[in-house]
């Protein structure tokens, strides 16, 4: 096993500790106090008020019971959804009992077909003792498990959950899914559709609202104003009790329904989710609406409009834009390992490929220009930029999002110019981006140097150019810089090779690594800011596969960067799935394998694909960018 | 979208819609560029830029089109778009009271701030949303009940050809009604601009050309009858 890729301090297990509560072989005398479960630090929150007594005792415990691990075993064999995010180890189910039924906060994962998380079998291995510096193979070393009465027990569990792998689900909780995104209709008292509109809107899966602090409806990502308004009154009536009381109210849960509040100035942002993200991920979620407002509006022209009458109703300045907004809510809803990550996906291509490219950029670039990107298949493909500005991973997030999930840019090859307020760039200010997703060739009819206008694949298979500035008036010559790249990229063969990239997709991880156990993955560079990942095919096509891959990405990322967590691996077994978190200095890796894996080729399947991926780094990212 | 090989002269128009946000500006575009209408189409972010050729027995006119948004935030911009612009189509919506209101704003900050030269037109948009769309071929049905209030049977509109029709002639503007969705009367509306746009200005390719003042209008051609919806497929004059 080669062991040289360790240069992260990754440290070394030698001792695995198990419990398994469901079939009652509990190994007693080797058992440490337990770590909660990963999403057990969200779960946990408690009613109402984070700073709610509940809560903080929870949050110690939770605290120091993982502070002395780095790696936590979990498995579910029960296989019952959103296995990880259960709130259901021995120790922290027992603190839990203590509190009054009211302020227990149940389980998002309470499967509707009764089964109760508590009774989950769990197994966890535990690592108390870390020293030295090991790669994860030799972290997760069979040899060094074969010794551990836990690591036979796991085996034979994971074997055993084997058998199950054909009957799959009768996971309940994401029954909805495939409806989440269908619209209601309105309400209609005199068809008397009431009940069923409600129906509608109660069994969506996730909601976004934003109101005013005054109470101004602003936005709901489901159902319209008559069905929505009452909800509204209720949600501005108790955030504002509680900013009234000085401890302002940043979530709380119902059942397995998890709210959770930010407050921006006037703007009060609620999202609810029955997904099981954490906290944290909500309130980045709810975080990126305000930026789309603010990308829309400007902070000061939002300031301005609330100082002049605290009344406004901020829906008809936002007027046109609610599509950003709601598109923006889909892809969290989906699950995106862009959004999840903070991260952006590049195209690969030859280290000299990007240099070329970014060369002709940088030659074209005109006087005006600030930013010039070149986009494709939702990828980045090359950025140029002065040498003061990067470009902010939040604003691209918002660009992204208007040029490939909303459908309201022209893309069939006519061009745009858009206002857009890049917040994370400068919040007070316009830039003007112009757009031009270039036709493919095929059904590319170039008439003067103009492409003709018609469309037929989707957006997301595109090239794109866009070209940014801060002064409104530099269309024309931007355009000139496009068409100049255009051609100048079509004559070096570059546009050739951007569209076989495109075309050619994300390899699948046994591309990558014949024989790979990985089924999928995500791996981010930390100093870069970017993600990469295999395709989604053929494990994961359906959104319903989709959404369940990302909501356990979800959880072992909640799990890496839960307060206080010094966890580096994680490693979960369910009915399922077996995944593993790994979170380093550099990095961060997240991967799911077939429930049959063992640790040892889990953790050589992971080993190998990172060692593909630091052999590849020039390839997968863009690193340093061009500047001028 | 065969090319026709006959050289004939060309010359590029700068053309420019204006108009109350959801009145079907882009849906007019989308249906002269590629004859093409969506049902929700979602509303246009800045402004998008295109280009669609249109020949004339003796020329051809390629127009290059902003499509503008309307919502008021975006109003400071419009200037950089009717600037030197050649022609204007001012739309309204004419199920919508207030899109008229809009509509004479914009013709009369045209009127004051653009290219003396203009050739506007105000078009009323949605006419499959109203009786005289066509008594067989009305396909309008779902959008008809919504408005099903207003009138005996299911005519939402609410603005009469008469008073356009009006206010256009006062103004010296070129006037159609419209429907993106059926396609009636959108070449036309095209084509009639070309038509009008003097040949004076029409030497330079690109650019700020129209510097003629040419306010003569082909009244006539604006005065279309309204004949209901026709195949599309059939088109005179555009390429499309
Ligand atoms: N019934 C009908 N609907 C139309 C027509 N033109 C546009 N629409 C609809 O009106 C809405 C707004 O159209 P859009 O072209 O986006 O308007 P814009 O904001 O002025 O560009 C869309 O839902 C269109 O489908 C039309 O001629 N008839
Ligand atoms: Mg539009």
């Amino acid at each position: 096993m080669p062991s040289d890729s360790s240069g992260d301090p990754l440290r070394r297990t030698n001792q695995l500790n198990v419990e398994n509560g469901a079939s009652g072989n509990t190994i007693e005398e080797q058992r440490p106090p337990l770590p909660p479960r990963p999403s057990l630090l969200q779960t946990g929150n408690g009613p109402a008020s984070p700073h709610s007594p509940s809560k903080s005792a929870l949050q110690a415990k939770a605290t120091t019971a993982i502070s002395s691990l780095d790696i936590q075993t979990l498995s579910f064999p029960d296989g019952s959804r959103g296995t990880f995010s259960a709130p259901t180890s021995g120790s922290v189910s027992e603190s839990l009992s203590e509190l009054p039924e009211g302020q227990r906060t149940p389980s998002r994962n309470v499967n509707r077909n009764g089964s109760d998380l508590n009774d989950d079998a769990s197994l966890m291995s535990i690592a108390p003792t870390l020293r030295g510096n090991g790669d994860l193979a030799s972290f997760l070393d069979d040899e060094l498990n074969t010794q551990s009465p836990a690591w036979r027990l796991l085996n034979s569990q994971t074997e055993a959950a084997n058998l199950f792998e054909a009957a799959e689900f009768e996971d309940t909780s994401l029954i909805d899914f495939d409806h989440e995104f269908d619209e209601i209709e309105a309400v209609d008292s005199q068809r008397g559709n009431e009940e069923e509109v409600l129906r509608k809107w109660k069994s969506k899966l996730k909601h976004y609202l934003i109101l005013s602090s005054a109470g101004k409806p602003i936005y709901s990502r489901h159902g319209d104003q008559n069905l929505v308004n009452g909800y509204i009154g209720i949600v501005q009536t108790i955030i504002s009790f509680f900013e009234g009381a000085k401890d302002p109210l940043l979530g709380f849960a119902a059942g397995e329904t998890r709210f959770v509040v930010v407050t921006e100035g006037p703007l009060y942002f609620v999202a609810i989710s029955k997904l099981g993200e954490s906290d944290a991920q909500l309130r980045s979620q709810l975080e990126a609406l305000y930026m789309q407002i603010l990308s829309t509006l400007t902070l000061p022209a939002l300031k301005q409009l609330f100082s002049n009458r605290p009344n406004t109703d901020l829906r008809r300045p936002l007027g046109g834009t609610e599509t950003l907004l709601s598109s923006l809510a889909d892809t969290f809803t989906k699950g995106s390992a862009s959004a999840l990550l903070s991260a952006l996906e590049c195209l690969k291509i030859r280290k000299s490929q990007r240099y070329t490219i970014d060369s002709t950029l940088l030659k074209a670039r005109t006087e005006k220009l600030l930013y010039g990107l070149i986009v494709a298949g939702g990828r980045l493909v090359s950025v140029i930029r002065p040498k003061r500005h990067s470009l902010h991973p939040s604003d691209l997030q918002l660009i992204f999002n208007m040029l490939f999930e909303a459908k309201s840019i022209e893309t069939g090859g006519g061009e745009n110019w858009i206002p857009i307020c890049l917040p994370g760039f400068n919040s007070s200010g316009y830039l003007y981006m112009y757009v031009s997703f270039l036709a493919s060739q095929e059904e590319c009819e170039v008439t003067d140097g103009r492409p003709s206008t018609a469309s037929s694949t989707s957006p997301q298979d595109k090239v794109a150019v866009l070209l940014i500035s801060a002064d409104k008036e530099s269309f024309y010559e931007l355009q000139k810089m496009r068409d100049d790249v255009v051609s100048q990229l079509e004559k070096n063969g570059s546009m050739d090779i951007i569209k076989t990239a495109v075309r050619g997709g994300r390899p699948s991880t046994t591309d990558i690594i014949p024989g790979s156990q990985l089924r999928h993955y995500l791996y981010k560079s930390r100093s870069n800011v970017q993600f990469t990942m295999p395709s989604f095919a053929p494990y994961f096509c359906s959104p319903i596969a989709r959404r369940r891959l990302m909501s356990l990405y979800h959880n072992l990322h909640a799990s890496a960067h839960a307060k206080h967590s010094h966890l580096k691996v994680i490693h979960c077994v369910s009915r399922d799935y077996v995944s593993l978190g790994w979170a380093s200095p550099q990095f961060e890796f997240y991967c799911v394998a077939g429930p049959s894996t063992t640790r040892a080729s889990l953790a050589k399947s992971a080993n190998d694909i990172i060692q593909w991926i630091k052999r590849e780094e020039q390839r997968v990212f863009i690193i340093g960018g061009a500047v001028f | 979208m065969a090319e026709a090989a006959a050289p004939r002269p060309s010359s590029s128009v700068k053309l420019v819609l204006l108009g109350e946000a959801a009145v079907g500006k882009s849906s007019l575009v989308l249906r002269f560029v590629n004859n093409d209408f969506q049902e929700n189409k979602e509303p246009t972010i800045g402004a998008a830029f295109l280009t669609q050729k249109c020949n004339l027995p003796t020329r051809t006119i390629k127009f290059e089109i902003w499509d503008t948004a309307g919502q008021e935030r975006f109003a400071s911009l419009a200037p950089m778009y009717y600037r030197n612009a050649q022609s204007a189509l001012v739309v309204y919506d004419l199920t919508k009271p207030t899109s008229l209101v809009k509509a004479k704003h914009w013709v009369a900050e045209l009127q004051r701030q653009a290219s003396p030269g203009i050739v506007i037109a105000l078009v009323g948009n949605k006419l499959d949303l109203t009786n005289e769309a066509g008594d067989s071929t009305n396909t309008s049905g779902e959008d008809g009940d919504a408005d099903a209030a207003e009138g005996d049977d299911g005519d939402a509109r609410k603005i009469s050809t008469a008073e356009a029709k009006e206010y256009a002639e006062e103004e010296g503007l070129l006037f159609f009604e419209t429907s993106a969705k059926l396609g009636t009367n959108v070449t036309e509306v095209f084509t009639a601009i070309a038509n009008a746009i003097p040949e004076t200005s029409l030497k330079g390719t690109r650019g700020p050309g129209s510097t003629q003042a040419n306010a003569s209008r082909s009244e006539d051609q604006s005065r279309v009858s309204l004949t209901g919806p026709r195949d599309n497929a059939s088109k005179e004059g555009c390429a499309c």
